[in-house]
């Protein structure tokens, strides 16, 4: 491995870890698509900073880019505040006009700016280990090492000195503030992290892949745990690991870096929203089963319990009045034997004292908790699995 | 001759997330009543609404229009949504939303014409909306958004209404009118089902109610059920703190 | 190139007629459907869908080796439904939220669109360049096969929107009605969906990927600005595309190294905020501008009610007044006892008013008024 390798590496490391963060907060905040906004219309701020700076890397240009990144926000808020257009609308009209503006400006100055809007936009990973950062001759490695790990560093410690205002007001509004931290300032707080952030990764990795950086970590961390502490610490290692990860299939396929990460954060999210052991599609599918069973269980049982005469108990009702067809009448009917909460006697259908206790404990919970799932009631009771 | 019901609903168990909204529900409501199904807050009132109109597909049971199941008779059934369900910004005016109930006759891809602009000015006439015919619905009160949607649900012509919350949020006016064009569907011979929230007004508006709670408590004539016993077994002990209000 | 010049070569020039029909129709297909995807409060679909086609350009350029438009359009169109029903998917069986479910999959399948077009840039046989144009949007590459197939699909949507005109209008505004009406709103659901799909995919060869969605979205937001009826709003909708796409063509082309998409967008945000600011009815300086009134009228009528609580003491109501009287109630000036004189509302005699019939009137309905409203 070559040295220019390493850094390569190491600065996807740090891009991956410094979008995570921001990103895992966007995610719970319901705020996702703010960062595909932010990740676009920075491009009129570059543009302008790089007039008047003439270097992609200079924390002034940084600043200013950072800056179109929150007045995006503040744009979408005024828009959605008039009520003109519906809440996604505004996002969707601000952001592409920005990045035309962005687009314009420098195919209009083509020959002054050196800047590439493929490269702005898809970024070149490759090339970063070749701009260094020089102070009296002495080489201190690439400048976008400096630059994202400054950011990272920045972002650190605001996460752990604000991790409790920044905790409850994602999760609790209104108590973040009566206990008197603003939502506000917090949440433009986090606007401007995620636009610095956005501005400092997009000549590593371009704009649209800090996207997927600061999102598909944090979904696939959010599949996989509630904790907040846990999921970040989750989304910053699916990060790491897909950014090396999709290094080597780049080196190998010879193609883009980014879009290499990408697919490997991609390829991660699919397995984990397949496989998740509990929020993963095909744990949802088996638990929906299951619980699709049980409410057919209860709702037999609760319609023996309604009805005394016999008539109404009788086998062949089953499939005619509750509707149902041979095949599911007769698993219902099993699992209610297997369980003991049913005896057939002469195709009638009675219930037994089990059964009777299980009912009426089910429509008790059922209507006094109507809010709450049943899920743990039937934990208590059920000793059946399918 | 047997009773001739409106709507039969049998065994009915309806889920959300798997989760019973509404349990084992038996119904059989007569033609020609003016019905108010009351409950609290999560009973299933909308849900059962919803189900009868097969907007929300139940785990088990049946419901039968006139002994039919609903998809064949949807012509006979005329429904009022809550008004919070739909987006008042719609760009559209009265007549046009009310000119939606003749879409259900008219059928696929046949246009509304004269005929049913008709039968629309009519209905916004009925409910003392003409002259409001051009505006746009954003711009109408909340008791005169109600009373279109009740044009809507007469221009269908229907001989069964099921209507969900059509008092809230309506001034005491409209509360009138809107009572006042039931009763006289129901001596057209109509049959109306109505949720209900304000437990005072009961005796005063209905003669038939059913209370519910996730699970049936009781249905019949308001005279006969209306009283302690239902429902405080509908609200829990609560109850009375809820008339008071 | 000026525009003089411009309208010359619009007669005479075959590939600019092309390119310029290409537009002006796909402008129009857009702001139709954009229409419906702003009201089903779908906006941001369509950024996803356009950035999840991108694989599906590059894997179709993969397999068939050309640069065939068709061939790419309908890998595009097979990967922007695919995203869009993942979309679908991740909301309905995971507890994220939509707008995670739209970032991931915009920015994954666009990583992915990304990693081959860079594999396929590095290949041998040297025929890719060009696919890049489905970035940004490059309409001068239009030929007229292309402008053809726009125009197919723009009259089959037409065709469609109409037959089915009472239907969708009926699902946009109320689909639990509908349903309880009989229709089958599942089946308009996936065919207004597929539409939009669809022209979502035949715009990225003109517009680009990353700004196809506010094609969709500017013209839309633009006309329900102006009416209050879905009908004109999709007709104004597609008038304003297809000036927006035109312009935007003839601005891209006189200039060199600009790309269509942005000159579009640009355009069409224009549209936007002119609607916003300048619209009579909803815009935002009339809405000042009445607000203002009304706050004036307020004085006016406070001062009038003042005037009335005098003149009802008196058995003539138009009995004359000092001026004086009012120096207790603060919120007069000389400019609104004019303005009553003006509506005939008081008569004004050096320093002494009186109500007139017409003025009486008034004030007691007003008063009227507010005793009912407390």
């Amino acid at each position: 491995m070559s040295s220019a390798q390493i850094e390569i590496q190491i600065i996807a490391c740090l891009v991956a870890v410094a979008c995570a963060i921001p990103g895992t907060f966007l995610v719970l905040r319901k705020m996702a698509m703010i960062s595909d906004a932010i990740s676009h219309s920075i491009l009129p701020g570059i543009v302008i900073g790089f007039f008047l700076t003439e270097d992609l890397n200079s924390p002034w240009l940084i600043l200013l880019a950072a800056m179109t990144g929150v007045i995006t926000v503040v744009l979408v808020e005024f828009i959605q505040k008039t009520g003109l257009v519906k809440e996604d609308t505004a996002i969707g009209l601000v952001f592409p006009t920005l990045f035309s503006i962005g687009v314009i400006l420098i195919a209009k100055n083509a020959n002054d700016v050196h800047l590439d809007v493929d490269v702005v936009f898809l970024g070149e990973l490759a090339y970063a280990p070749s701009y260094r950062f020089l102070i009296n001759g002495m080489d201190l490695g690439p400048k976008s090492l400096w630059v994202i790990g400054t950011i990272l560093l920045v972002t650190l410690l605001l996460l752990i000195t604000f991790f409790k205002e920044l905790k409850i007001s994602t999760f609790d509004k209104q108590l973040a503030a009566t206990l008197g931290f603003s939502p506000v300032v917090v949440h433009y707080g986090l606007m401007s992290i995620a636009s610095v952030t956005t501005v400092g990764a997009f000549d590593a990795v371009g704009a649209i892949l800090v996207v997927a950086l600061m999102i598909a970590p944090a979904a696939i961390a959010y599949l996989l745990t509630n904790d907040l502490k846990k999921m970040l610490v989750i989304a910053v290692f699916s990060g790491i690991a897909s950014a090396l990860t999709g290094y080597w299939i780049a080196h190998y396929l010879d193609a883009s870096i980014a879009g290499s990460i990408a697919t490997v954060l991609g390829v991660l999210f699919l397995l984990v929203y397949l496989f998740a052991p509990k929020k993963g599609l095909i744990s949802v599918l088996f638990r929906q089963k299951r619980q699709q069973m049980e409410v057919y269980l209860l709702t037999f049982l609760l319609h023996l319990q309604n009805h005394t005469e016999e008539s109404e108990r009788h086998l062949n009702h089953l499939s005619e009045h509750i509707n149902w067809g041979k095949i599911r009448s007769k698993t219902v009917l099993d699992l209610a034997l297997k369980n003991n909460m049913i005896i057939i006697e002469n195709n009638i259908i009675s219930l037994t004292e089990k059964g009777q206790g299980f009912t009426e404990k089910a429509i008790d919970y059922i209507t006094t908790n109507s809010t709450v799932a049943i899920e743990k009631m039937k934990e208590d009771f059920f000793l059946f699995r399918g | 001759m047997e009773k001739k019901y409106a709507i039969t609903v049998d065994d009915l168990t309806v889920a959300y997330n798997y989760k019973p909204v509404l349990w084992d529900i038996d119904l059989a409501i007569p033609e020609g009543v003016l019905m108010a199904i009351v409950g609290p807050n999560g009973a299933g009132k909308s849900t059962l609404i919803k189900s009868i109109l097969g907007i929300i597909k139940p785990i088990a049971g049946s419901v039968k229009i006139f002994g039919k199941p609903y998809k064949k008779q949807h012509q006979e059934v005329a429904y009022v949504p809550q008004k919070g369900s739909v987006d008042w910004d719609f760009p559209t005016t009265a007549l046009d939303v009310v000119m939606m109930g003749t879409y259900g006759s008219l059928g696929w891809i046949k246009r509304p014409g004269q005929k049913e602009k008709k039968a629309a000015l009519e209905a916004l006439e009925k409910v003392g909306m003409l002259s409001f015919k051009s505006r746009q619905i954003s711009q109408l009160s909340g008791g005169q958004q109600q009373r279109i949607f009740l044009a809507r649900a007469l221009v269908q012509n229907a001989s069964i209404y099921l209507m969900d919350e059509p008092f809230q949020g309506v001034d005491a006016t409209t509360e009138k009118a809107i009572i006042n064009i039931l009763k006289e569907l129901r001596k057209a011979g109509k049959t109306l089902i109505v949720v209900h929230h304000d437990l005072q007004t009961v005796p005063e508006y209905f003669d038939w109610v059913t209370f519910l709670n996730v699970k049936k408590i009781a249905t019949g004539p308001v005279k006969d059920i209306f009283n302690d016993g239902n429902l405080t077994k509908t609200y829990g002990i609560n109850y009375k703190v809820s008339v008071q209000e | 190139m000026g525009i003089t010049e411009y309208i010359d070569l619009l007669f005479t020039d075959y590939t600019l007629q092309t390119v310029t029909l290409g537009t002006a129709v796909l402008g129009a297909l857009c702001g139709m459907l954009g229409s419906f995807a702003v009201l089903r409060k779908q906006s941001l679909l369509g950024d996803a869908i356009s950035h999840a086609a991108l694989p599906g350009i590059a894997i179709a350029f993969l397999i068939t080796e050309t640069k065939n438009s068709n061939a790419l359009l309908i890998g595009a169109l097979i990967s922007g439904l695919i995203g869009a029903f993942w979309i679908r998917g991740i909301v309905k069986n995971t507890h994220l939220k939509s707008d995670t479910a739209l970032g991931l999959i915009l920015s994954l399948f666009f990583g992915f669109g990304m990693l081959l077009l860079t594999f396929i840039q590095k290949m041998p046989n040297a025929n890719q360049a060009g696919l890049n144009k489905y970035l940004f949007g490059q309409a001068a590459t239009l030929v007229s096969s292309d402008v053809w197939t726009m125009c197919f699909i723009a009259g089959l949507s037409l065709l469609v929107l109409l037959v089915f005109w009472k239907e969708f209008k009926l699902l946009l505004f109320d689909a639990d009605y509908a349903k309880s009406l009989g229709f089958n709103i599942k089946f308009l659901d996936v065919l207004i969906t597929f539409f939009i799909v669809l022209c979502i995919v035949i715009g990225l060869q003109a517009v680009g990927v990353v700004l196809m969605s506010a094609m969709l979205l500017a013209p839309a937001a633009a006309a329900r600005q102006w009416t209050n009826s879905l009908g004109v709003m999709v007709l104004l909708a597609a008038i304003f595309g297809s000036f927006s796409g035109v312009l935007g063509t003839a601005i891209s082309a006189s200039s060199s190294n600009l790309s269509t998409g942005p000159v579009i967008v640009l355009i069409a945000a224009v549209f936007v905020l002119f609607s916003f600011v300048f619209s009579p009815k909803r815009g935002l300086l009339f809405r000042e501008i009445r607000y203002w009134n009304n706050r004036n009228d307020l004085q006016l009528h406070k001062t009038l009610a003042f005037m009335y609580n005098i003149a009802k003491t008196h058995k003539n109501k138009e009995h004359p007044h000092t001026v004086k009287i009012l120096n207790n109630f603060q919120g007069f000036t000389k400019k609104s006892l004019q303005k009553l004189e003006d509506r005939e509302y008081i008569k004004v005699n050096k320093s002494m008013w009186s109500l007139t019939e017409k003025g009486f009137d008034k004030a007691s309905n007003l008063y009227n008024q507010l005793e009912n409203n407390e």
